[in-house]
């Protein structure tokens, strides 16, 4: 069994600023998590079927269906949460009462639990993630090994796993307190871990810094952060992309047998000089990463898209460094 | 390859008709900054501009002077010629608690404001936030109609794909109304529970059961409190919900969607541009942010890498650049593939482009920049 930085952690939360690729982190983290035979569960709540996209399937139902068999025998589940269905659920799991849903939807309180007061959704969504991680089979085995969840964004994430500390406020003792307690317990204890995905950028670094803080605040198990999208250094220094002058640009472009028209030797000089200023501006990004403190897990950007085998690919890079 | 039209950002700016713009689009594209930079460039030309931003970034905010949450629209200095521009960041809470107390007498107002359940819904609930922008949108904009304040108001939605909730919300809180779940919600309020023993007795007891079961009798009586004392604020709610979509679907109003060259955004921003066509909504077009400058297009990958291949021994510097080249040739080859995509889906919407940035906005000047890269687009990347 490798050593990873997590292993406690049976619910894995990905978060990340929008477009920073949160579900593409959240995937390849699920292959990782199954590498050693393990069962996995990787949920969206969006429903945004990002999962039936990246994994080339139609749109998921409410049902957990196998997204990948891993090579070693470990298999990634997935299910998109709906919130009507969950709350259907909910109703049958605590309190025996699915046939009352189609009454509750003739009342329209389904609409007013899931749309309404969509608070609710979240109470709902954290829940189902709780029950998966403490689900067992006929025999007590877990029926996961662990729960990836790919989560709000950054901006939300704090709110969302703390939805139900606000049912706390409304519901003083019954049931729906005694859930929301347990929910709560599972999500700050250390079988928890939110991880924060972003790029080397300004505002995906100050947001993350923001959640990391905020997750803090309210006692939620801060994870890694997880940097997305890097570009792979070029071989040389930032000094030579911005020192050489355009009599020697053209002259060697000559000799490499480009016949260089002078706009193309002063853009090719200015595009050294957008580099350059774009790496010192990435160093200056990844210093305030590191000086949250927090285990730091690197993916490459892969011109070529996100398919299967790019998500096994960053899978064996989380592997790597110890993410899972 | 299909051909899309050209965005023209500062006819539609500069056109008079237009009192509403409306950003929209997936999160980390750069929407805020769009939205602010359109109107900064709006009131340069003349306007008298106010801009609503949802939560935008520190350093946006410090650019256009927004120091403090208030939820009122401050002055941003430093705006040249004639037109003026107004900023302010919505505060979700404030506005609901407005809406509360525009809406009921006092007393009832602050038994509102007191009940717990009110509170976890108007200060934590995800989904209140969308709500709350159009509402204080249709606010801004009655102010406006009424003191001249602002001729044009741009408004940034939340970075969700829920951000057009707000164009279910009449529906939805008329199918809650006229559902049977709020009368019943309603009647111990009205009756100290007889009301509901009345119900009871109509055959619903499985449904009264069903709650008590779950809620618990004391979050019943708390739920059943706030529903009673929103009753008469429901009327109020839908009507103002009925006249914004209204404000919406006007002809004044102009919809720009706001993505970035990759995949998952233009899902998203193709999301939101059929979603507006069917609800009939009046969309200008697409803002494309984040699009990869290539300086000198004609030197081709195959060319830079052959290039670089032959100096990397003598000249690095020269391969270095040339490699450089290649790999943002490449990139740009890619987005806009992925570009001409959305644009062969969906013709006739005006796309405008906007390159990269090296640095995000920390300035004015910085917010003008964008500006005048936004209205010197072209729509092919």
């Amino acid at each position: 069994m490798p050593s990873t930085d997590w292993p406690d952690v049976l619910l894995h939360v990905v978060s990340g600023k929008g477009g920073t690729g949160k579900t593409t982190v959240a995937a390849a983290l699920a292959l990782a998590l199954a590498r050693d035979g393990g069962q996995v569960m990787l949920m969206e709540v969006e429903g945004r079927q990002g999962l039936a996209q990246l994994f080339d399937m139609p749109p998921l139902p409410y049902e957990e269906r196998r997204l990948a068999s891993v090579p070693g025998g470990g298999e990634v589940w997935g299910l998109a949460v709906d919130p009507e269905e969950a709350l259907l659920e909910y109703l049958e799991l605590f309190y025996n009462l699915r046939r009352a849903g189609g009454v509750l939807r003739r009342m329209g309180a389904v609409e007013f639990v899931t749309t309404i007061a969509p608070g609710l959704r979240d109470v709902l969504l954290t829940g189902k993630a709780v029950e998966l991680v403490r689900r067992r089979d006929k025999k007590h085995a877990r029926a996961y090994d662990a729960i990836v969840l790919d989560a709000p964004p950054t901006g939300r994430i704090t709110r969302f796993l703390n939805v139900n500390t606000e049912i706390a406020g409304v519901a003083k003792v019954g049931p729906i307190r005694n859930q929301a307690d347990g929910v709560m317990a599972v999500l700050r204890s250390e079988k928890t871990a939110v991880h924060l995905t972003t790029l080397l950028e300004e505002m995906p670094v100050q947001e993350t810094a923001d959640g990391v803080a905020e997750l803090e605040d309210a006692a939620l198990p801060v994870g890694g952060i997880v940097v997305n999208m890097t570009r792979p250094p070029l071989l040389t220094s930032m000094a030579d992309l911005t020192s050489i002058d355009a009599g020697a640009l053209t002259s060697s472009l000559k000799a490499a047998g480009i016949d260089a028209s002078p706009h193309v030797v002063d853009a090719l000089q200015a595009e050294g000089v957008d580099h350059a200023a774009r790496v010192r501006l990435e160093e200056t990004e990844r210093e305030r990463i590191a000086a949250l403190g927090r285990p730091v897990y690197d993916l490459p950007f892969l011109a070529g898209g996100i398919d299967l085998a790019a998500l096994y690919e960053l899978a064996d890079m989380l592997h790597e460094q110890g993410m899972a | 390859m299909p051909d899309a039209p050209v965005l023209d950002i500062d006819a539609l700016l500069a056109d008079p008709r237009t009192r509403t713009i409306v950003c929209c689009g997936s999160g980390g594209v750069g929407k805020t900054t769009t939205a602010a930079a359109l109107g900064l460039r709006a009131a340069d030309m003349g306007r008298r501009v106010c801009v609503l931003t949802i939560d935008p970034a520190r350093r946006l905010a410090q650019a256009m002077g927004l120091t403090e949450l208030d939820n009122t629209p401050r002055p941003v200095v430093g705006v040249e010629g004639d037109g003026s521009l107004s900023a302010m960041m919505l505060d979700m809470k404030r506005t609901f608690d407005e809406v509360v107390e525009s809406h009921s007498d006092p007393e009832r107002a602050q038994a509102i404001l007191d009940n717990p359940f009110y509170q976890a819904l108007s200060s934590s609930f995800a989904g209140t936030q969308e709500y709350m922008a159009m509402e204080k949108l249709g606010q801004l904009r009655a102010e406006a109609d009424r003191e001249g304040t602002w001729d044009l108001i741009i408004v940034d939605t939340p970075p969700s794909r829920s951000a057009l909730d707000f164009l279910d919300a009449p529906d939805r809180l008329g199918t809650f109304l006229d559902g049977r779940f709020i009368k019943i919600l309603t009647a111990p309020a009205r009756g100290a529970g007889r009301g509901l023993g009345k119900l009871l007795g109509a055959g619903l007891g499985i449904f009264s059961g069903v709650l008590t079961k779950i809620l618990g009798a004391q979050l019943l009586t708390d739920l059943a409190a706030f529903v009673g004392a929103v009753d008469t604020m429901f009327g109020g709610f839908r009507e103002r919900a009925e006249a914004t979509y209204a404000l919406l679907k006007d002809p004044g109003t102009a919809f720009v969607v706001v993505a970035a060259p990759e995949r998952d955004a233009l899902r998203e921003a193709s999301y939101f541009v059929d979603r507006l066509e069917q609800d009939g909504m009046p969309l200008a077009g697409l803002v494309v942010n984040r699009v990869q400058e290539v300086r000198a297009p004609e030197l081709t990958v195959e060319e830079a890498l052959s290039g670089a291949q032959r100096l990397q021994g003598e000249e690095p510097r020269t391969a270095a650049l040339l490699r450089l080249h290649a790999d943002r040739m490449r990139n740009a080859e890619r987005q806009a593939r992925i570009t001409r995509r959305f644009m062969a889906a969906h013709p006739g919407v005006p796309v405008a482009s906007v390159f990269a940035l090296a640095e995000d906005v920390h300035d004015l000047e910085g917010l003008r920049a964008v500006g005048s890269l936004l209205a010197t687009s072209r729509s092919d990347p």
